[in-house]
């Protein structure tokens, strides 16, 4: 469905993207995670035919995003960042214009109104909507023609957690009902929660790509036990579980420090048991922000 | 066309709740009509105040509104989204300007109907407020589209309103300024509309109105080139 070749983009001496390339199939939610300055909306925009690279090759629709037509282009569902409301409009007003501007009719107003669950909203003016009926009517607006394609630009970035389940739940269901999404993010759970598949941007470079599962066992290192007591109090053990460390030629006073470890905690374990004070034990896996730390050294909020 | 239709139709929904625009399109009118009615003085030739008038609110309202809207929608994302939807510039345009000017076309009815001018002469005095208008929209869209937000639009429109609107009512009592004010647009019409009674176009009148538009287009392409209407 869309497939980016070796792509750069240069703004003045400053490299935007360097080298991306990355194939999204059809009826997956594909992510682009990384924190703000990574290149994520610079390449929405080349797909999007906003901007156009300095070199590589974009296709979207089975099309080079230069060749495709009006039409094509209509299949598209976009929500940037910076695209505005009328402030001055009602919902529907604003829904109106772009429907004129698409050619399709009022029960397709009324179909996304009903979608993002504004139908009460219908006739209260955009000023005074809350951030998140905010978010939920450019959404709408990127629903309307019911595209192939949806590109969302931190569709949830500054939200509350319920109106970011709710985006959600919206996303979803489009995914669902056959289209293929591109959304970037800095929000590793919405990463997680929503994406088939993810790649990690950082300074214009993808560093990492797979599902979120494969990412964050690909850098399954380290197996972390923590034991939390009635009183609130956690102990935590680490445990090297890298290839390396299966090694039966591994050093004498690492195998000793594994050992020493693995008592300490069976003891602790047993003690809590007998003493009636275990609140809580469990493994920490790694997630896709440890993952982006040990590949950058930064975090994906910065 | 009917994207074109879609911008001026979003246009009618939003000036009739932006009061910044409105007062622009309607006070000049307004204001014209009391002023015809209410201050009277000797030896004052007929409709004065509506040829004056007229020429101000054509170099001030089609600026100001055009230059405002295109300006608010830089700003606020709304012409990004707009040109997202594969909106043509010159069909975005053309709907604004032609809103615009259907706002100025039934001011100027509204202050030549209300000041009472009638038959050949009030057809005339419309053909050249058309020509006007057309002219200071096209200067209006120009600033707009080279302003990156309101403000500096504001920067920008408000000498050249004021050039172009003021020149005309100070060269009747200056001559010095007469001589510069000649080579404006406004000016030229005003001299034609002075006296639309009997239709005396000249060639200079022709020449510079000409002239004025070719440069305002030139500025127009420009301005496009440069900013355009969403470019980063």
């Amino acid at each position: 469905m869309i497939s980016v070749l070796d792509v750069t983009k240069r703004f003045g001496e400053k490299t935007v993207l360097d080298g991306v390339s990355m194939t999204v199939q059809d009826g997956e939610i594909f992510g682009l995670l990384g924190p703000s300055g990574a290149g994520k909306t610079t390449l929405i925009r080349i797909l999007t035919g906003q901007l156009r690279a300095e070199s590589g090759e974009v296709m979207v629709l089975g099309k080079r995003v230069s060749a495709l037509s009006g039409a094509d282009k209509k299949q598209f569902g976009i929500m940037m960042d910076d695209f505005g409301l009328y402030e001055r409009l009602n919902c529907y007003q604003n829904l109106k214009v772009f429907a004129d501007i698409y050619g399709v009719d009022d029960r397709a107003i009324a179909q996304v109104l009903a979608e993002v669950k504004l139908e009460s909203a219908r006739h209260v003016e955009v000023s005074k909507l809350s951030k998140g009926m905010k978010e939920r009517l450019r959404l709408a607006r990127a629903l309307l023609t019911k595209p192939k394609v949806l590109f969302l630009d931190e569709p949830t970035s500054g939200l509350d957690p319920q109106t970011a389940n709710e985006i959600h739940e919206i996303i979803r269901a489009r995914k669902d009902a056959g289209t293929v999404i591109l959304l970037t993010t800095h929000n590793m759970a919405e990463a997680e929660k929503l994406c088939d598949h993810l790649v990690l941007l950082h300074e214009g470079k993808i560093v990492e790509s797979g599902t979120p599962k494969e990412i964050c066992l690909r850098y399954d290192r380290t197996k972390r036990i923590v034991l939390t007591t009635r009183d609130g109090r956690a102990q935590t053990w680490s445990f090297d579980t890298s290839e390396a460390s299966k090694d039966l030629k591994m050093r004498e006073d690492d195998a000793t420090h594994r050992l020493q470890q693995l008592d300490e905690m069976t003891s602790a374990v047993r003690k809590a048991l007998e003493e009636n004070d275990l609140a809580m034990i469990h493994s920490q896996e790694p997630n896709l922000e440890t993952v982006f730390m040990a590949l950058t050294g930064k975090r994906l909020e910065e | 066309m009917h994207t074109t239709i879609a911008i001026w139709k979003k246009q009618v929904w939003d000036t009739s709740k932006n009061k910044t625009i409105l007062i622009q399109l309607v006070l000049f009118p307004v204001i014209t009509v009391i002023m015809n009615y209410a201050v009277k003085m000797e030896d004052m030739p007929e409709l004065s105040y509506l040829k004056l008038f007229s020429i101000m609110y054509l170099a001030m309202a089609p600026i100001t509104s055009m230059s405002a809207i295109i300006s608010e929608e830089k700003e606020k994302g709304t012409l990004r989204a707009l040109m997202m939807s594969y909106v043509r510039p010159w069909e975005y345009l053309l709907g604004v300007g032609a809103y615009v000017f259907c706002c100025c076309t039934i001011g100027t009815v509204f202050m030549s109907k209300g000041c009472g001018m009638e038959g050949q002469a009030w057809n005339r005095y419309m053909a050249v407020m058309a020509v006007g208008m057309v002219i200071s929209i096209l200067l209006g869209a120009a600033i707009g589209m080279w302003s990156k937000d309101q403000m500096s639009a504001t920067s920008l429109q408000v000498p050249v309103m004021c050039v172009f609107s003021f020149l005309p009512m100070i060269a009747q009592f200056n001559d010095q300024v007469a001589r510069v004010g000649k080579f404006f647009y406004t000016q030229q019409l005003y001299n034609i509309v002075l006296d639309i009674e009997n239709v005396k176009i000249s060639m200079e009148n022709v020449v510079i109105i000409g002239a004025n538009a070719l440069l305002i287009l030139v500025f127009f392409f420009l301005a496009y080139r440069k900013e355009g209407l969403s470019k980063d």
